[in-house]
Protein backbone atom coordinates (compact mmCIF):
# COMPACT_ATOMS: atom_id res chain seq x y z
CA UNK A 1 0.00 0.00 0.00
CA UNK A 2 1.72 3.22 -1.09
CA UNK A 3 0.56 6.25 0.87
CA UNK A 4 0.87 9.95 -0.65
CA UNK A 5 3.36 12.23 1.89
CA UNK A 6 3.91 15.56 1.84
CA UNK A 7 6.69 16.78 -0.27
CA UNK A 8 7.43 19.88 1.17
CA UNK A 9 10.53 20.42 2.89
CA UNK A 10 13.48 17.83 3.81
CA UNK A 11 13.27 15.02 5.33
CA UNK A 12 12.23 15.63 9.16
CA UNK A 13 14.77 15.17 11.50
CA UNK A 14 14.02 13.36 15.10
CA UNK A 15 12.15 16.13 17.41
CA UNK A 16 14.46 17.26 19.43
CA UNK A 17 13.82 17.65 23.36
CA UNK A 18 15.07 21.14 23.95
CA UNK A 19 13.28 22.44 21.00
CA UNK A 20 9.38 20.46 22.61
CA UNK A 21 10.69 22.03 26.09
CA UNK A 22 11.33 25.24 25.05
CA UNK A 23 8.46 25.54 22.75
CA UNK A 24 6.15 22.53 22.09
CA UNK A 25 4.84 19.73 24.48
CA UNK A 26 6.74 17.06 26.66
CA UNK A 27 4.97 13.83 27.67
CA UNK A 28 6.81 11.40 30.59
CA UNK A 29 5.43 8.81 31.95
CA UNK A 30 1.95 9.42 31.83
CA UNK A 31 -0.96 7.21 32.50
CA UNK A 32 -4.81 7.58 32.34
CA UNK A 33 -7.73 6.04 34.58
CA UNK A 34 -11.30 5.51 33.52
CA UNK A 35 -11.80 4.15 37.46
CA UNK A 36 -10.20 1.23 38.06
CA UNK A 37 -9.33 0.75 33.81
CA UNK A 38 -6.27 1.79 33.14
CA UNK A 39 -6.60 3.24 29.72
CA UNK A 40 -2.77 5.02 28.97
CA UNK A 41 0.20 3.22 30.13
CA UNK A 42 3.04 4.81 30.40
CA UNK A 43 3.09 7.25 27.36
CA UNK A 44 6.07 9.59 26.19
CA UNK A 45 6.14 11.85 23.55
CA UNK A 46 7.76 15.05 21.85
CA UNK A 47 5.60 17.36 20.25
CA UNK A 48 7.58 19.42 18.02
CA UNK A 49 6.37 23.28 18.24
CA UNK A 50 5.14 24.99 15.09
CA UNK A 51 5.12 21.30 13.54
CA UNK A 52 1.51 18.83 13.22
CA UNK A 53 2.03 15.55 15.11
CA UNK A 54 -0.45 12.74 14.41
CA UNK A 55 -1.33 9.94 16.80
CA UNK A 56 -2.82 7.18 14.95
CA UNK A 57 -3.83 3.65 15.84
CA UNK A 58 -6.45 1.42 15.75
CA UNK A 59 -9.94 2.10 17.70
CA UNK A 60 -9.84 2.02 21.32
CA UNK A 61 -6.02 2.74 21.85
CA UNK A 62 -6.11 5.81 23.95
CA UNK A 63 -5.56 7.89 21.04
CA UNK A 64 -8.17 10.59 22.33
CA UNK A 65 -7.13 9.73 26.11
CA UNK A 66 -4.14 11.34 24.73
CA UNK A 67 -4.48 14.32 23.86
CA UNK A 68 -7.43 14.63 26.36
CA UNK A 69 -4.91 14.63 28.72
CA UNK A 70 -2.91 17.66 26.64
CA UNK A 71 -5.36 20.39 27.97
CA UNK A 72 -6.60 18.30 30.95
CA UNK A 73 -10.45 17.67 29.58
CA UNK A 74 -9.44 13.41 30.60
CA UNK A 75 -10.36 14.53 33.74
CA UNK A 76 -13.66 15.91 32.83
CA UNK A 77 -15.20 12.90 32.82
CA UNK A 78 -16.34 11.13 35.81
CA UNK A 79 -13.90 8.85 37.71
CA UNK A 80 -10.80 9.87 35.17
CA UNK A 81 -7.65 10.41 36.64
CA UNK A 82 -4.17 10.53 35.09
CA UNK A 83 -0.36 10.59 36.56
CA UNK A 84 3.11 11.70 35.05
CA UNK A 85 3.82 14.98 33.08
CA UNK A 86 2.60 17.39 30.53
CA UNK A 87 5.14 19.91 30.02
CA UNK A 88 3.80 22.94 28.03
CA UNK A 89 6.45 25.26 27.25
CA UNK A 90 8.30 23.27 30.04
CA UNK A 91 5.62 23.96 32.69
CA UNK A 92 3.98 20.50 34.04
CA UNK A 93 0.27 21.11 33.67
CA UNK A 94 0.22 18.11 36.01
CA UNK A 95 1.98 19.71 38.81
CA UNK A 96 0.09 20.57 41.94
CA UNK A 97 -2.05 23.76 42.39
CA UNK A 98 -2.47 23.72 38.38
CA UNK A 99 -5.40 25.70 37.43
CA UNK A 100 -6.97 23.21 34.59
CA UNK A 101 -8.78 26.42 33.67
CA UNK A 102 -5.77 28.03 32.99
CA UNK A 103 -4.32 24.98 30.98
CA UNK A 104 -7.18 25.13 28.39
CA UNK A 105 -6.56 28.60 28.01
CA UNK A 106 -3.03 27.74 26.48
CA UNK A 107 -4.27 24.51 24.61
CA UNK A 108 -7.31 24.92 22.48
CA UNK A 109 -9.08 21.85 21.57
CA UNK A 110 -11.67 20.77 18.32
CA UNK A 111 -13.89 17.83 18.63
CA UNK A 112 -14.67 14.55 17.08
CA UNK A 113 -18.16 16.18 15.86
CA UNK A 114 -18.46 19.84 14.96
CA UNK A 115 -19.78 21.70 18.47
CA UNK A 116 -20.69 25.33 17.78
CA UNK A 117 -22.76 26.69 20.44
CA UNK A 118 -26.24 26.06 19.13
CA UNK A 119 -27.86 29.29 20.72
CA UNK A 120 -25.55 32.18 19.40
CA UNK A 121 -24.69 33.22 15.93
CA UNK A 122 -21.58 32.68 14.28
CA UNK A 123 -19.96 35.81 15.31
CA UNK A 124 -20.55 34.85 19.17
CA UNK A 125 -19.39 31.52 18.92
CA UNK A 126 -16.14 33.05 18.02
CA UNK A 127 -16.25 35.69 20.26
CA UNK A 128 -17.49 33.22 23.33
CA UNK A 129 -14.10 32.13 24.48
CA UNK A 130 -13.25 35.83 24.67
CA UNK A 131 -16.12 37.24 26.28
CA UNK A 132 -16.84 34.12 28.47
CA UNK A 133 -13.73 34.41 29.91
CA UNK A 134 -14.62 37.83 31.26
CA UNK A 135 -11.48 39.58 29.38
CA UNK A 136 -12.36 42.91 29.16
CA UNK A 137 -12.49 43.58 25.41
CA UNK A 138 -13.28 46.58 23.27
CA UNK A 139 -15.99 45.99 20.68
CA UNK A 140 -13.46 47.30 18.04
CA UNK A 141 -11.00 44.64 19.27
CA UNK A 142 -13.63 41.97 19.51
CA UNK A 143 -14.56 42.63 16.09
CA UNK A 144 -10.89 42.53 14.64
CA UNK A 145 -10.36 38.95 16.76
CA UNK A 146 -13.11 37.35 15.51
CA UNK A 147 -12.39 38.56 11.38
CA UNK A 148 -8.98 37.32 12.21
CA UNK A 149 -9.85 33.98 13.74
CA UNK A 150 -12.15 33.74 10.69
CA UNK A 151 -9.89 33.83 7.97
CA UNK A 152 -7.40 31.87 9.60
CA UNK A 153 -9.93 29.17 9.49
CA UNK A 154 -10.84 29.74 6.04
CA UNK A 155 -14.42 30.69 7.05
CA UNK A 156 -14.56 34.46 6.24
CA UNK A 157 -15.27 34.64 2.98
CA UNK A 158 -18.18 32.75 3.46
CA UNK A 159 -19.73 34.04 6.72
CA UNK A 160 -18.27 37.80 6.62
CA UNK A 161 -22.04 38.52 5.55
CA UNK A 162 -24.22 36.39 7.67
CA UNK A 163 -22.04 37.04 11.10
CA UNK A 164 -25.66 37.24 12.99
CA UNK A 165 -26.92 34.18 11.83
CA UNK A 166 -27.25 30.76 13.92
CA UNK A 167 -24.11 28.60 13.83
CA UNK A 168 -26.54 25.56 13.15
CA UNK A 169 -27.02 27.13 10.00
CA UNK A 170 -23.33 26.21 8.54
CA UNK A 171 -22.94 23.04 7.10
CA UNK A 172 -20.68 20.11 8.90
CA UNK A 173 -17.80 21.38 7.36
CA UNK A 174 -18.24 24.87 7.97
CA UNK A 175 -19.27 24.63 11.46
CA UNK A 176 -15.81 22.14 12.04
CA UNK A 177 -13.77 24.97 10.62
CA UNK A 178 -16.09 27.88 13.05
CA UNK A 179 -15.14 25.71 15.94
CA UNK A 180 -11.29 26.02 14.71
CA UNK A 181 -11.77 30.14 14.28
CA UNK A 182 -13.40 29.73 17.84
CA UNK A 183 -10.59 27.84 19.63
CA UNK A 184 -7.85 30.23 17.62
CA UNK A 185 -9.69 33.40 18.64
CA UNK A 186 -8.15 32.82 22.87
CA UNK A 187 -4.87 32.22 20.99
CA UNK A 188 -3.91 29.01 22.03
CA UNK A 189 0.12 27.75 22.31
CA UNK A 190 -1.24 24.11 21.23
CA UNK A 191 -4.04 23.38 19.16
CA UNK A 192 -5.63 19.75 19.70
CA UNK A 193 -7.35 18.14 16.75
CA UNK A 194 -9.66 15.16 17.70
CA UNK A 195 -10.80 12.93 14.97
CA UNK A 196 -11.85 16.39 13.27
CA UNK A 197 -12.72 15.51 9.85
CA UNK A 198 -14.44 11.70 10.80
CA UNK A 199 -17.85 13.79 10.68
CA UNK A 200 -17.01 15.30 7.06
CA UNK A 201 -17.30 14.60 3.27
CA UNK A 202 -14.16 13.92 1.63
CA UNK A 203 -14.04 17.78 0.03
CA UNK A 204 -14.73 19.26 3.56
CA UNK A 205 -11.89 17.12 4.79
CA UNK A 206 -9.49 18.17 2.52
CA UNK A 207 -10.32 22.04 3.49
CA UNK A 208 -9.75 20.89 7.06
CA UNK A 209 -6.22 19.18 5.88
CA UNK A 210 -5.16 22.87 3.66
CA UNK A 211 -6.17 24.39 7.02
CA UNK A 212 -4.41 22.58 9.00
CA UNK A 213 -0.91 23.00 6.95
CA UNK A 214 -1.83 26.43 6.91
CA UNK A 215 -1.64 26.48 10.69
CA UNK A 216 1.25 24.89 11.06
CA UNK A 217 3.23 28.02 10.50
CA UNK A 218 2.20 29.69 13.44
CA UNK A 219 0.85 27.16 15.86
CA UNK A 220 1.60 23.88 17.45
CA UNK A 221 -1.07 21.07 16.53
CA UNK A 222 -1.50 16.89 17.54
CA UNK A 223 -4.24 15.38 15.58
CA UNK A 224 -5.77 12.22 16.56
CA UNK A 225 -6.99 10.78 13.59
CA UNK A 226 -7.91 6.78 12.59
CA UNK A 227 -7.43 7.62 8.78
CA UNK A 228 -3.72 6.75 7.94
CA UNK A 229 -3.96 8.33 4.37
CA UNK A 230 -4.97 11.90 6.61
CA UNK A 231 -2.11 11.24 8.81
CA UNK A 232 0.30 10.44 6.50
CA UNK A 233 -0.75 13.55 4.02
CA UNK A 234 -0.77 15.92 7.03
CA UNK A 235 1.24 15.73 9.82
CA UNK A 236 5.09 15.81 10.01
CA UNK A 237 5.40 13.53 12.78
CA UNK A 238 3.43 9.87 13.61
CA UNK A 239 2.70 8.46 16.95
CA UNK A 240 1.54 4.81 16.64
CA UNK A 241 -0.39 3.54 19.73
CA UNK A 242 -2.01 -0.03 20.06
CA UNK A 243 -3.56 -1.72 23.05
CA UNK A 244 -1.74 -3.88 25.25
CA UNK A 245 -3.07 -7.49 26.33
CA UNK A 246 -5.52 -5.65 29.39
CA UNK A 247 -6.29 -2.90 26.71
CA UNK A 248 -4.57 -0.14 28.12
CA UNK A 249 -2.98 2.10 25.28
CA UNK A 250 0.51 2.34 24.80
CA UNK A 251 2.76 4.15 22.23
CA UNK A 252 5.14 1.54 20.34
CA UNK A 253 6.51 4.07 17.76
CA UNK A 254 7.10 7.60 17.26
CA UNK A 255 8.99 9.30 14.59
CA UNK A 256 8.77 11.68 11.48
CA UNK A 257 5.73 10.98 9.45
CA UNK A 258 7.98 9.62 6.38
CA UNK A 259 9.92 7.12 8.43
CA UNK A 260 7.04 5.50 9.98
CA UNK A 261 5.21 5.02 6.56
CA UNK A 262 8.24 3.71 4.90
CA UNK A 263 10.62 2.34 7.62
CA UNK A 264 8.54 1.27 10.51
CA UNK A 265 10.40 -0.25 12.98
CA UNK A 266 8.03 -1.59 15.11
CA UNK A 267 6.32 -5.18 13.04
CA UNK A 268 3.05 -3.81 15.00
CA UNK A 269 3.23 -0.68 13.17
CA UNK A 270 3.81 -2.44 9.39
CA UNK A 271 0.94 -4.79 10.44
CA UNK A 272 -1.02 -1.64 10.89
CA UNK A 273 -0.42 0.57 8.11
CA UNK A 274 -0.40 -1.93 5.63
CA UNK A 275 -3.77 -2.46 6.54
CA UNK A 276 -3.42 -6.25 7.93
CA UNK A 277 -5.41 -5.24 11.14
CA UNK A 278 -7.40 -2.07 12.79
CA UNK B 1 -50.58 -24.61 16.85
CA UNK B 2 -53.72 -25.48 16.98
CA UNK B 3 -57.00 -23.61 16.46
CA UNK B 4 -57.57 -23.50 20.06
CA UNK B 5 -54.40 -21.89 21.43
CA UNK B 6 -54.40 -19.29 18.45
CA UNK B 7 -57.66 -18.17 18.96
CA UNK B 8 -57.18 -17.91 22.66
CA UNK B 9 -54.12 -15.92 22.17
CA UNK B 10 -55.86 -13.29 19.64
CA UNK B 11 -58.62 -13.00 22.22
CA UNK B 12 -56.55 -12.58 24.92
CA UNK B 13 -55.02 -9.58 22.92
CA UNK B 14 -58.11 -8.24 21.80
CA UNK B 15 -59.07 -7.88 25.56
CA UNK B 16 -55.76 -6.88 26.98
CA UNK B 17 -56.03 -4.13 23.78
CA UNK B 18 -59.59 -3.36 24.52
CA UNK B 19 -58.77 -2.64 28.08
CA UNK B 20 -55.19 -0.81 27.74
CA UNK B 21 -57.56 1.63 24.86
CA UNK B 22 -60.70 2.54 27.40
CA UNK B 23 -58.35 3.35 30.03
CA UNK B 24 -57.33 6.12 27.38
CA UNK B 25 -60.45 6.89 26.74
CA UNK B 26 -61.23 7.57 30.31
CA UNK B 27 -58.28 9.69 30.91
CA UNK B 28 -58.95 12.01 28.50
CA UNK B 29 -62.88 12.03 28.96
CA UNK B 30 -62.38 12.86 32.39
CA UNK B 31 -60.60 16.03 31.58
CA UNK B 32 -62.97 16.72 28.89
CA UNK B 33 -66.45 15.90 31.11
CA UNK B 34 -64.31 18.52 33.99
CA UNK B 35 -63.95 20.99 31.15
CA UNK B 36 -67.66 20.33 29.55
CA UNK B 37 -69.38 20.61 32.91
CA UNK B 38 -67.67 23.44 34.91
CA UNK B 39 -68.47 24.81 31.46
CA UNK B 40 -72.08 24.40 31.25
CA UNK B 41 -72.51 25.23 35.20
CA UNK B 42 -70.19 28.54 35.23
CA UNK B 43 -70.47 30.21 31.57
CA UNK B 44 -74.32 31.52 32.68
CA UNK B 45 -72.42 33.46 35.30
CA UNK B 46 -69.74 34.18 33.73
CA UNK B 47 -69.61 38.36 33.06
CA UNK B 48 -67.58 41.19 33.35
CA UNK B 49 -68.51 41.86 37.06
CA UNK B 50 -66.93 38.33 38.15
CA UNK B 51 -63.54 39.82 36.76
CA UNK B 52 -63.95 43.63 37.81
CA UNK B 53 -66.24 43.86 41.10
CA UNK B 54 -65.41 42.64 44.57
CA UNK B 55 -67.84 40.35 46.45
CA UNK B 56 -70.67 41.78 47.64
CA UNK B 57 -71.99 41.44 51.23
CA UNK B 58 -73.62 37.10 51.76
CA UNK B 59 -76.97 36.74 50.06
CA UNK B 60 -76.68 40.21 48.17
CA UNK B 61 -76.72 39.48 44.10
CA UNK B 62 -73.80 40.83 42.01
CA UNK B 63 -70.63 41.36 42.95
CA UNK B 64 -67.49 39.69 41.32
CA UNK B 65 -63.81 37.90 42.61
CA UNK B 66 -61.61 40.43 41.27
CA UNK B 67 -60.44 40.46 44.54
CA UNK B 68 -59.24 36.48 44.16
CA UNK B 69 -57.67 37.19 40.87
CA UNK B 70 -55.48 39.61 42.08
CA UNK B 71 -54.58 37.64 45.20
CA UNK B 72 -53.91 34.67 43.36
CA UNK B 73 -51.67 36.39 40.72
CA UNK B 74 -49.72 38.10 43.59
CA UNK B 75 -49.43 34.71 45.30
CA UNK B 76 -48.35 32.56 42.61
CA UNK B 77 -45.90 35.72 41.27
CA UNK B 78 -44.22 35.67 44.55
CA UNK B 79 -44.52 31.58 44.46
CA UNK B 80 -42.56 31.53 41.46
CA UNK B 81 -40.17 34.69 42.61
CA UNK B 82 -39.02 32.27 45.22
CA UNK B 83 -39.62 28.67 43.70
CA UNK B 84 -38.05 28.90 39.98
CA UNK B 85 -34.93 30.39 40.71
CA UNK B 86 -34.55 27.96 43.76
CA UNK B 87 -35.85 24.60 41.54
CA UNK B 88 -33.73 25.92 38.82
CA UNK B 89 -30.54 25.57 41.36
CA UNK B 90 -31.06 22.59 42.67
CA UNK B 91 -31.72 21.23 39.01
CA UNK B 92 -28.73 22.78 38.21
CA UNK B 93 -27.17 21.09 41.06
CA UNK B 94 -28.26 17.77 40.55
CA UNK B 95 -27.31 17.72 36.61
CA UNK B 96 -24.11 19.30 37.02
CA UNK B 97 -22.48 19.02 40.01
CA UNK B 98 -23.67 15.95 42.77
CA UNK B 99 -22.34 12.74 42.32
CA UNK B 100 -24.20 9.24 41.89
CA UNK B 101 -25.24 9.31 45.36
CA UNK B 102 -25.58 12.59 46.95
CA UNK B 103 -27.85 13.01 43.29
CA UNK B 104 -29.40 10.45 44.28
CA UNK B 105 -30.31 11.41 47.93
CA UNK B 106 -31.18 14.54 46.76
CA UNK B 107 -33.69 13.05 44.39
CA UNK B 108 -35.38 11.15 46.70
CA UNK B 109 -35.99 14.07 48.75
CA UNK B 110 -37.45 15.90 45.99
CA UNK B 111 -39.49 13.39 45.23
CA UNK B 112 -40.93 12.64 49.24
CA UNK B 113 -41.39 16.16 49.37
CA UNK B 114 -43.51 16.06 45.99
CA UNK B 115 -45.69 13.99 47.60
CA UNK B 116 -46.16 15.47 50.73
CA UNK B 117 -49.74 16.66 51.48
CA UNK B 118 -50.02 19.99 50.19
CA UNK B 119 -52.38 20.97 53.23
CA UNK B 120 -49.48 19.75 55.52
CA UNK B 121 -46.93 22.40 53.86
CA UNK B 122 -49.67 24.89 54.38
CA UNK B 123 -49.44 24.07 58.63
CA UNK B 124 -46.19 23.99 58.17
CA UNK B 125 -45.36 27.28 56.36
CA UNK B 126 -48.73 28.58 58.92
CA UNK B 127 -46.09 27.39 62.12
CA UNK B 128 -42.75 28.60 60.44
CA UNK B 129 -44.57 32.08 58.85
CA UNK B 130 -47.96 33.49 60.14
CA UNK B 131 -47.41 32.70 63.31
CA UNK B 132 -43.85 34.63 63.35
CA UNK B 133 -45.05 37.60 61.06
CA UNK B 134 -48.71 37.49 63.33
CA UNK B 135 -50.49 37.62 60.67
CA UNK B 136 -51.98 35.92 57.38
CA UNK B 137 -50.07 36.89 53.88
CA UNK B 138 -49.42 37.02 50.54
CA UNK B 139 -46.06 36.58 51.63
CA UNK B 140 -46.87 33.34 53.51
CA UNK B 141 -49.13 31.94 50.62
CA UNK B 142 -46.42 32.98 48.33
CA UNK B 143 -43.70 30.42 50.10
CA UNK B 144 -46.60 27.58 51.03
CA UNK B 145 -46.69 27.23 47.35
CA UNK B 146 -42.89 27.66 46.47
CA UNK B 147 -42.30 24.44 48.37
CA UNK B 148 -45.38 23.12 46.15
CA UNK B 149 -43.25 24.51 42.61
CA UNK B 150 -39.90 23.68 44.10
CA UNK B 151 -39.57 19.54 43.76
CA UNK B 152 -41.51 19.55 40.61
CA UNK B 153 -39.11 22.75 39.03
CA UNK B 154 -35.80 20.95 40.31
CA UNK B 155 -36.72 17.51 38.84
CA UNK B 156 -38.12 18.98 35.30
CA UNK B 157 -35.53 21.80 34.99
CA UNK B 158 -32.67 18.60 35.99
CA UNK B 159 -33.95 16.40 33.26
CA UNK B 160 -33.82 19.71 30.87
CA UNK B 161 -30.64 20.27 31.67
CA UNK B 162 -29.60 16.99 31.06
CA UNK B 163 -30.39 17.17 27.58
CA UNK B 164 -28.21 19.39 26.81
CA UNK B 165 -25.28 16.92 24.68
CA UNK B 166 -21.95 16.66 26.45
CA UNK B 167 -20.35 18.03 23.68
CA UNK B 168 -21.71 21.38 24.57
CA UNK B 169 -20.01 21.11 28.14
CA UNK B 170 -16.71 19.91 26.40
CA UNK B 171 -16.78 22.95 23.93
CA UNK B 172 -17.16 25.51 26.58
CA UNK B 173 -14.99 23.86 28.88
CA UNK B 174 -12.41 23.50 26.78
CA UNK B 175 -12.16 27.49 25.64
CA UNK B 176 -10.93 27.56 29.47
CA UNK B 177 -14.52 28.99 30.37
CA UNK B 178 -15.16 28.01 33.84
CA UNK B 179 -17.74 25.81 35.23
CA UNK B 180 -20.42 28.39 36.40
CA UNK B 181 -19.70 30.70 32.97
CA UNK B 182 -20.38 27.81 30.80
CA UNK B 183 -23.78 26.73 32.68
CA UNK B 184 -24.80 30.09 32.78
CA UNK B 185 -23.85 31.06 29.28
CA UNK B 186 -24.23 27.61 27.75
CA UNK B 187 -26.02 24.90 29.30
CA UNK B 188 -28.82 26.86 30.43
CA UNK B 189 -29.42 28.87 27.17
CA UNK B 190 -29.20 25.85 25.53
CA UNK B 191 -31.88 24.61 27.94
CA UNK B 192 -33.90 27.70 28.07
CA UNK B 193 -37.57 26.42 26.37
CA UNK B 194 -37.41 23.08 28.59
CA UNK B 195 -36.94 25.42 31.50
CA UNK B 196 -39.62 27.53 30.59
CA UNK B 197 -41.58 24.82 30.16
CA UNK B 198 -41.14 23.34 33.50
CA UNK B 199 -41.92 26.76 34.91
CA UNK B 200 -44.75 26.95 33.03
CA UNK B 201 -45.80 23.69 34.47
CA UNK B 202 -45.48 24.47 38.40
CA UNK B 203 -47.13 27.90 38.14
CA UNK B 204 -50.00 26.08 36.81
CA UNK B 205 -49.99 23.53 39.55
CA UNK B 206 -49.64 26.30 42.20
CA UNK B 207 -52.18 28.42 40.78
CA UNK B 208 -54.96 25.12 41.18
CA UNK B 209 -53.58 24.62 44.73
CA UNK B 210 -56.00 24.91 47.33
CA UNK B 211 -55.06 23.51 50.91
CA UNK B 212 -51.79 25.49 51.16
CA UNK B 213 -53.69 28.39 51.30
CA UNK B 214 -56.27 28.15 53.92
CA UNK B 215 -53.34 28.28 56.62
CA UNK B 216 -51.16 30.63 54.88
CA UNK B 217 -53.95 33.19 52.70
CA UNK B 218 -57.03 32.93 54.76
CA UNK B 219 -58.97 34.46 52.43
CA UNK B 220 -60.39 38.61 52.46
CA UNK B 221 -63.48 39.57 50.68
CA UNK B 222 -61.31 43.08 50.05
CA UNK B 223 -58.75 43.99 47.21
CA UNK B 224 -55.21 43.47 48.83
CA UNK B 225 -52.00 44.46 47.44
CA UNK B 226 -50.27 44.36 50.68
CA UNK B 227 -47.30 41.61 50.33
CA UNK B 228 -46.86 40.94 53.90
CA UNK B 229 -49.64 43.59 55.14
CA UNK B 230 -52.81 40.75 55.76
CA UNK B 231 -54.67 38.32 54.65
CA UNK B 232 -55.52 37.97 50.81
CA UNK B 233 -57.78 36.19 48.57
CA UNK B 234 -56.84 33.32 45.96
CA UNK B 235 -59.35 31.58 43.27
CA UNK B 236 -59.66 28.50 45.04
CA UNK B 237 -59.92 29.72 48.19
CA UNK B 238 -62.81 32.14 46.73
CA UNK B 239 -64.16 28.89 45.18
CA UNK B 240 -63.93 27.08 47.94
CA UNK B 241 -65.55 29.28 50.48
CA UNK B 242 -68.87 29.90 47.94
CA UNK B 243 -69.45 26.30 47.30
CA UNK B 244 -68.94 25.15 50.64
CA UNK B 245 -71.84 28.14 51.62
CA UNK B 246 -75.29 28.00 51.60
CA UNK B 247 -76.20 30.74 48.97
CA UNK B 248 -76.97 29.81 45.69
CA UNK B 249 -75.93 33.12 43.93
CA UNK B 250 -72.34 32.70 45.64
CA UNK B 251 -72.55 28.67 44.07
CA UNK B 252 -73.13 30.26 40.71
CA UNK B 253 -69.99 32.37 41.36
CA UNK B 254 -68.32 29.69 42.06
CA UNK B 255 -68.58 27.64 38.70
CA UNK B 256 -67.65 30.63 37.08
CA UNK B 257 -65.06 31.10 39.07
CA UNK B 258 -63.94 27.37 38.60
CA UNK B 259 -64.32 27.60 35.02
CA UNK B 260 -61.95 30.65 34.87
CA UNK B 261 -59.14 29.34 37.01
CA UNK B 262 -59.48 25.82 35.00
CA UNK B 263 -58.96 27.92 31.34
CA UNK B 264 -56.08 29.81 33.29
CA UNK B 265 -54.34 26.61 34.14
CA UNK B 266 -55.04 25.01 30.62
CA UNK B 267 -54.03 28.19 29.13
CA UNK B 268 -50.63 27.93 30.81
CA UNK B 269 -50.26 24.29 30.01
CA UNK B 270 -50.81 24.70 26.31
CA UNK B 271 -48.25 27.55 26.31
CA UNK B 272 -46.07 25.25 27.89
CA UNK B 273 -46.26 22.82 25.18
CA UNK B 274 -46.04 25.41 22.70
CA UNK B 275 -42.30 26.33 23.80
CA UNK B 276 -41.61 23.04 23.71
CA UNK B 277 -42.29 21.93 20.67
CA UNK B 278 -42.53 25.28 18.52
CA UNK B 279 -39.69 24.59 15.78
CA UNK B 280 -36.65 27.20 16.00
Amino acid sequence: MAYEMRVEGEAQAAVSEAEALSEGVVVRDLNAWYGSFQALRQVDLLVAPKRITAIIGPSGCGKSTLIRCFNRMHEVAPGARASGQVLLRGEDIYAPGTDPVLVRRRVGMVFQKPNPFPTMSIFDNVAAGLRLNGFLVRRSELVDTVERSLRQAALWDEVKDKPARPATELSGGQQQRLCIARALAVEPEVLLMDEPCSALDPVATLKIEDLMRELAREYTIVIVTHNMQQAARVSDYTAVMMMAEDRAGEMIEFGPTREIFTYPKDKRTEDYITGRFG
Amino acid sequence: MSGFAYRRRKTTSTLVLGFCAASALVAVGVLALILGFVLAKGISSLNVDLFTKLPRPEGEPGGGVANSMVGSLLTVGIAALIGIPAGVGAGVFLSEYAGARLGNIIRFTADVLTGVPSIVVGVFVYGMVVLKMGHFSALAAGIALAIIMLPIMARSSEEMLKLVPRSQREAALALGITRWRTILSVIIPAARRGLVTGGLLAVARAGGETAPLIFTALGNPFLSLSVAGGPIDALPLRIYRYATGPYSEQHQQAWAASFVLVMMVFAISLTARLVLTRRR
